[in-house]
């Protein structure tokens, strides 16, 4: 361990003292949590809760420097570890732009992979296709790294999940459900969800002066969320999404339907559960996506009918 | 590598009071720049928000901002001499080249004129490129007027309707834009485009009264407003489905644009 660390800063899934387990630095492999999924996912050790973009500094901008030369080695599992190329995507691809902040850090990441024994609670990542990774350097078993041997990968999950088959034909239909009406009082609007998502990438700046008196200061950008309802309130009181159920069906279909048709290769959502087990209302992510898949059928029959 | 989010400071060389609640910034800058894009403006402290171009000009750009929000009062505090940062152009633009030689129809409510002021300002002074210009901007009252002098210049060469939600007043006619879209005579048009820029409820209530009055849905173009914290396609407050609004628009066609469900 103590050569990795020379080389590496080590994160992995750990108990932290108000019992949550969340990624962390670890000074022994003994500190990994590997029977639990851990309620948070791996994407703050590179996409910062909070980070400092630029200082303000007589008059100009001065880029922040990464605090550490070394390379990062994460303790991830395969939904993760797949998770951070929907990252990649919107930080590196999206736009024609690569994002400075997000590449510094990603450059540097490594992972090894945590084995799942069998599938957790509300785990549906057979349905997404994230079960499986070839990305890793090495595997955590028998609390050392093992670079030899071939992984086992999750086959089957307690919760299975069907894709809605939404297409331009049905895609305003189920916009315009009047499910999603129902989420107007069920959810509280609170981002926890968007928080433990391994995969949820908005974010909002905020400027932080040191005193009253001069401009020295710095911006931050800091987790965002599509949950809150100032998300999309522009200056003026004008909020294109005022209502609950318009954010949960924002958040719901980029997961599953336009991320993959805007990028091609996959769903953003990779079925880690988190979401769901972190709602304070109980919503559970994957089955208003069931039941997306029953409406998308059912609009798909009335649509063939019509015709 | 090129750090797409790091602002560049600019010198304000003159700030004009439009209303009391909205200036106009003229800023040093020598960018090209397209009608209907826009720049990142921040003051620091206080924080970034995308703002349209509204004139542009040998050595300088012109930014019209309303006094709203945190970062808006920010900005009210500076004067000439002052620096403001900022990052762009970003954006598409109105499709400028395909309006010339036919009609425009110009629509606006509110601070919506400054987002098309550059390209009114373009045609004002090549009034031959364009076959007919009608320019209809409502406001909300007597004392939220923008630019007044463009307004009075324009109907030398276009044909005007300016209007006041409420009140009647000299050279303004009362009520909503959308009940003066009646008076355009898109029939009698061969070919024209209509450009719809203001709040979301206005751009949708004159596009729906536009194609009521027999317009082309095709032929309508209209620029989107959302709330941005990079303008690069990496914050995700624009998406509105599948579409980046930074990147992708700001202007839609309204074919594509009635589809977009927020």
């Amino acid at each position: 361990m103590a050569g990795l660390k020379e080389k590496y800063k080590v994160y992995a899934p750990k108990r932290f003292p108000n019992g949550s387990i969340r990624y962390g630095e670890i000074d022994s492999l003994s500190e990994i949590v590997v029977d639990e999924k851990s309620h948070f996912s791996p994407k703050e050790v590179y996409l910062p809760i909070a980070q400092t973009i630029f200082y303000f500094k007589d008059s100009r901008c001065e880029e922040s420097r990464p605090e550490d030369e070394r390379d990062i080695l994460i303790f991830a599992r395969a939904c993760d570890i797949n998770a951070i190329e929907r990252l990649d995507t919107i930080f590196l691809k999206n736009g024609g732009t690569e994002d400075a902040y997000y590449k510094r850090l990603r450059e540097k990441v490594r992972f090894v992979l945590i084995e799942c024994a069998g599938s957790f609670d509300g785990c549906f990542c057979v349905s997404m296709g994230t079960n499986e990774t070839g990305n890793y350097m090495g595997i955590l078993r028998d609390g050392k790294i093992d670079t030899q041997s071939e992984p086992v990968f999750v086959r089957e999950n307690k919760k299975a999940v069907k894709i809605p088959d939404i297409d331009e034909s049905i895609v305003k239909d189920v916009f315009g459900l009047e499910y999603w009406r129902g989420f107007d009082e069920e959810c509280a609007g609170c981002g926890r969800c968007t928080a433990v998502c391994p995969t949820c990438s908005c974010f909002d700046t905020i400027d932080v002066i040191y005193n009253e008196t001069s401009l020295d200061g710095e911006r931050r950008r800091v987790w965002g969320s599509c949950m809150r309802e100032d998300f999309a309130a522009m200056a003026g009181s004008h909020n294109v999404r005022k209502r609950a159920g318009d954010r949960m069906r924002f958040k719901v279909m980029h997961k599953i339907y336009d991320f993959k048709k805007r990028f091609g290769v996959s769903h953003m959502c990779v079925g880690c559960g988190r979401c769901g087990a972190r709602c304070p209302r109980d919503i559970v992510f994957s089955d208003i996506v069931n039941t997306l898949a029953d409406e998308a059928q059912k609009l798909k029959a009335k649509g063939g009918a019509a015709l | 590598m090129k750090n797409v989010l790091m602002p560049a400071p600019h010198r304000i060389l003159s700030v004009v009071h439009e209303t009391s609640a909205e200036y106009t910034f003229r800023v040093e800058c020598s960018d090209t720049v397209e009608h209907g894009q826009f720049y990142v403006l921040s003051i620091p402290k206080i924080g970034e928000a995308p703002i349209s171009v509204s004139s542009r000009g040998e050595g300088y750009l012109e930014f019209t901002i309303r006094k709203v929000g945190r970062l808006t009062e920010g900005i009210f505090g500076l004067g000439a001499g002052d620096t403001i940062f900022m990052r762009g152009p970003y954006g598409n633009a109105f499709p400028v080249e395909d309006f010339k030689g036919r009609d425009l129809v110009v629509i606006t409510g509110g601070t919506g004129l400054a987002a098309v002021r550059s390209m009114l300002q373009h045609f004002y002074a090549n009034p031959g490129e364009i076959k007919s210009l009608t320019l209809i901007a409502g406001f909300r009252n007597k004392d939220s007027v923008l630019f007044r002098e463009d307004l009075e210049r324009f109907k030398e060469r276009f044909k005007t309707i300016y209007c006041l939600d409420d009140t009647e007043a000299e050279g303004f006619k009362k009520g909503l834009v959308t009940e003066y879209i009646r008076d355009v005579p898109f029939s009698a048009f061969s070919d024209y485009n209509v450009v719809i820029v203001g709040p979301p409820e206005m751009i949708s209530f004159s596009a729906k009264e536009c194609l009521m009055r027999g317009a082309d849905e095709g032929r309508i173009w209209v620029s989107l407003e959302r709330k941005m914290s990079c303008s690069v396609g990496k914050c995700g407050h624009c998406k509105i489905g599948g579409v980046y609004v930074c990147l992708e628009g700001p202007v839609f066609n309204y074919a594509e644009a009635k589809n977009l469900i927020d």
